[in-house]
């Protein structure tokens, strides 16, 4: 149960070997030693992502099998995790950042991107959800972009999809309240991760520990969305509003 | 009869929500809930004055005690009132006060059932002379998942004894027999003092005390230096006739306390930080007379001055508070200092610090109450390193040899509870004994693994 002070004793990770995931899994395990399911595609980087997980002071932490695209398997995966135990927080941090050049070029390329990154994430939040539902309490974490709240011509094929996804996490905390359950968004600008290696940084980029810290916050505060860095709220909410004819243009 | 209903439910520190299928609780819906209770089980709730979640079941059924209550039966020779569990004891006081006759224990506020009373073995300003509720219950009537049950201390002692503390895991209480204490008038005799700091306070405690059936000592926690701990200390008993001015009195058993003042529903968070901490603290030890005696106050002033205020939990905003509280052996002094230190220290801010002085302890396996100093805190939630420093404490507190309150607990860690309360595998054994399919279920419960290996390895 996540207690007065916010600290919760379980933690299950969807994108297990996610660096943004990993990372949330340390900063939450750490008060408690919670215990920890890391859920992902690649075995041998679930086992090196839970050794880490297992050095912040985690409790037991395993792992298990989850893919994102495989939508048929998510209501059952979903029922055996939450058959073993009660789920305090549930981070869903599987991604792809996909190649916007080879999208334009091979529409596949971009259903690729939109499976993942929406129709297999929304649909494990929904099962998630229900599960969260059933058991009165627990915290799902979407780990939505800056991309999603105003989609961009560079990378519109992810933007759309973390659009959609963004969109849908939004209702669905909307539909939990009062059922003892929440959905944190969170939006994250650039990070230094596995998925963002070898490109240039940007300005308002961030850490996988700045992102956690932030979702800890949130957890403790009760927040329903998060910008990391915080800045980023005040740079988007004018970003928004510039004409579509500039904005096509601006370097982002 | 009131459907049931889906909702949200916090206790009185308004933290962490879970919801659950709230019944009503009669007879007919215990025994159906036990035997039917669905997969995340039943727990009983009365008034929802425990800070944390013992009174919560996450997406389990809560059966509501205080819907239905009623006064059974008194016996005016024995002073034994048999009532049900959901009786709060603001109705008890109202009904019997003008008999002649008191609660053997009250805590802080009149609003807690019998059923709260006796699953928390709460105690209050007497403790030093009368014990907890426990050492005044003469039987309790439980329905279980096994069945229906009666124990006493001579019947079933091993069930009595879990259920007195046992935070509603052992049964559903359905009635309890309270031995009520006489009383001449519904008015307190009252001394009240000022202690300069923490030894001053601590040394006019231990050696007067025994003279006052009730004595509680509030702490100023926002003074640091060589004022630390410095308090208004008041003890008193009831008064007889004769200490009622006007003689013959007209009314010396009238009773009829009401609430003034109702908080705003929205308070933002963070109306209690450290300076407006600062200003209650210093304007309630001002108020106080450095030596007062033989005031007539009435027993809501004496016993509940918090509950002329309804909702006061909800001035500390959205995000809530929680209570601290701790009992360690008395040559542990230190602990009571380090505490309000450390908390001082970090501009943790406590408008309400409590300490008294606890006397024999009772066969309650999870109860609170041993000899010693118990201090409480009030402490707003989300101010500094809050966290850090309670679980710091906690190794402080149980190094002593001292525990937690569970009644009042909502962030403490499971690995000390053990520790804190060495019978917890007698208390088990009962659960187990009673309850074998673990049907009563509590978020402390889930928390706090009071009933070990809840989950099922993967
Ligand atoms: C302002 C204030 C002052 C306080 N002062 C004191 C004090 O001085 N001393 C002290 O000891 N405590 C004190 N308390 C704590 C309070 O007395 C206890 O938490 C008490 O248990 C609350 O009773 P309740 O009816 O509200 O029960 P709840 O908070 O609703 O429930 C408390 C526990 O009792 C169980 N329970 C309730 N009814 C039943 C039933 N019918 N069958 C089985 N289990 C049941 C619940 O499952 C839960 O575990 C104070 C609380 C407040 C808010
Ligand atoms: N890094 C950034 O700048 C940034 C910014 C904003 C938002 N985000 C979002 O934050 C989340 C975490 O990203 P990250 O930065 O931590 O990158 P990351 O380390 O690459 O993590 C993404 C994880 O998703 C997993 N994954 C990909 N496809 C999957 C599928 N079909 N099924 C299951 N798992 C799958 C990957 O695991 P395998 O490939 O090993 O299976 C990988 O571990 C993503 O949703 C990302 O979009 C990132």
């Amino acid at each position: 149960m996540r207690d007065a002070l916010g600290a919760v004793q379980s933690v299950l990770v969807l994108g297990g070997s996610s660096d943004i995931g990993v990372a949330i899994a340390q900063k939450l395990a750490r008060p408690r030693g919670a215990s920890v399911v890391l859920a992902g595609r690649d075995a041998a980087a679930l086992q090196a992502a839970a050794a880490r997980v297992r050095g912040a002071g985690a409790g037991i932490v395993d792992t298990t099998a989850f893919d994102a695209d495989d939508v048929d398997s998510h209501g059952e995966l979903a029922q055996k995790l939450f058959a073993q135990r009660d789920y305090d927080v549930v981070v869903l941090a599987a991604g792809v950042l996909g190649d916007q050049a080879a999208a334009e070029a091979d529409y596949r390329e971009a259903v690729a991107v939109w499976r993942t990154n929406f129709l297999g994430c929304a649909s494990i939040a929904m099962c998630v959800a229900q599960h969260l539902r059933r058991q009165g309490h627990g915290t799902l974490v979407v780990l939505s972009s800056v991309a999603a709240e105003r989609v961009r011509r560079s990378n519109f094929v992810y933007g759309a999809a973390k659009a959609g996804l963004d969109g849908l996490a939004q209702g669905l905390g909307d539909s939990l309240v009062a059922t003892g359950a929440r959905v944190i968004v969170v939006r994250p600008g650039f990070v230094t991760t596995k998925m963002t290696q070898g490109r240039e940084s940007v300005p308002f980029s961030s850490t996988p520990q700045a992102v956690a810290d932030a979702v800890d916050n949130a957890i403790r505060r009760g927040s329903e969305i998060v910008w990391v860095p915080a800045s980023l709220r005040l740079v988007m909410a004018v970003l928004r509003h510039v004409p579509r004819v500039v904005f096509r243009r601006l370097p982002l | 009869m009131p459907a049931e209903q889906h909702r949200l439910l916090t206790g009185w520190g308004r933290t962490a929500p879970t919801a659950a299928t709230v019944v009503p609780l009669t007879e007919a819906a215990a025994q159906s809930t036990l035997k039917n209770p669905g997969e995340r089980g039943v727990i009983a709730r009365g008034l929802g004055r425990s800070y944390g979640d013992a009174a919560q079941n996450a997406g389990g059924v809560v059966l509501d005690g205080p819907a239905h209550a009623m006064l059974r039966a008194f016996d005016a020779t024995t002073g034994v009132a048999t009532l049900q569990a959901g009786v709060p004891l603001d109705a008890l006081l109202r009904a019997m006060v003008p008999l002649g006759w008191f609660v053997p224990v009250t805590p802080g506020t009149r609003f807690v059932t019998v059923g709260g009373a006796v699953a928390a073995d709460i105690h209050g300003k007497n403790h030093h002379v009368d014990g907890s509720f426990a050492n005044h219950v003469t039987h309790l009537r439980l329905a279980t998942p096994a069945g229906e049950r009666t124990c006493s201390p001579e019947e079933d002692p091993d069930l009595f004894w879990a259920t007195l503390g046992g935070m509603g895991l052992t049964g559903v209480i359905l009635e309890a027999g309270v031995r009520l204490l006489p009383i001449a008038t519904a008015f307190m005799r009252v001394d009240t003092e000022r202690a300069t700091d923490l030894d001053d306070l601590m040394a006019r405690m231990a050696l007067h005390d025994h003279r006052y059936r009730y004595s509680v000592a509030w702490i100023d926690c926002v003074t640091r230096g060589r004022a630390l701990g410095r308090a208004v200390l008041t003890r008193g008993d009831h008064a007889e006739l004769v200490d009622l001015p006007g003689r013959p009195h007209r009314a010396p058993l009238q009773y009829d306390p009401h609430t003034r003042l109702t908080a705003p529903s929205l308070v933002p968070s963070g109306v209690v930080r450290p300076g407006t901490a600062f200003l209650l603290n210093e304007a309630w030890y001002r108020k106080a007379p450095k030596l007062r005696r033989g005031a007539i106050r009435t027993v809501a002033s004496f016993f509940h001055p918090l509950d002329g205020v309804r909702h006061w939990n909800r001035m500390y905003g959205k995000s809530g508070f929680l209570q601290y509280q701790f009992v360690v052996p008395f040559d542990r002094e230190d602990v009571v200092r380090t505490a309000i230190q450390r908390l001082t220290a970090a501009r943790c801010p406590s408008v309400l610090a409590v300490l008294k002085r606890f006397g024999a302890g009772n066969g309650g396996h999870l109860s609170f109450p041993q000899p010693g100093w118990s201090l409480a805190l009030d402490l707003p939630v989300g101010t500094g390193d809050l966290p850090r420093i309670l679980d710091e404490l906690d190794v402080v507190v149980v190094e002593a040899g001292g525990r937690v309150y569970l009644a009042k607990d909502s962030r403490m860690s499971p690995e000390f509870v053990p520790v804190m309360y060495p019978r917890l595998s007698e208390w088990r054994a009962v659960c187990d004994r009673v309850d074998p399919d673990r049907v009563l279920q509590s978020d402390l419960d889930r928390r706090l693994a009071l009933r070990r290996g809840r989950w099922k390895e993967p």
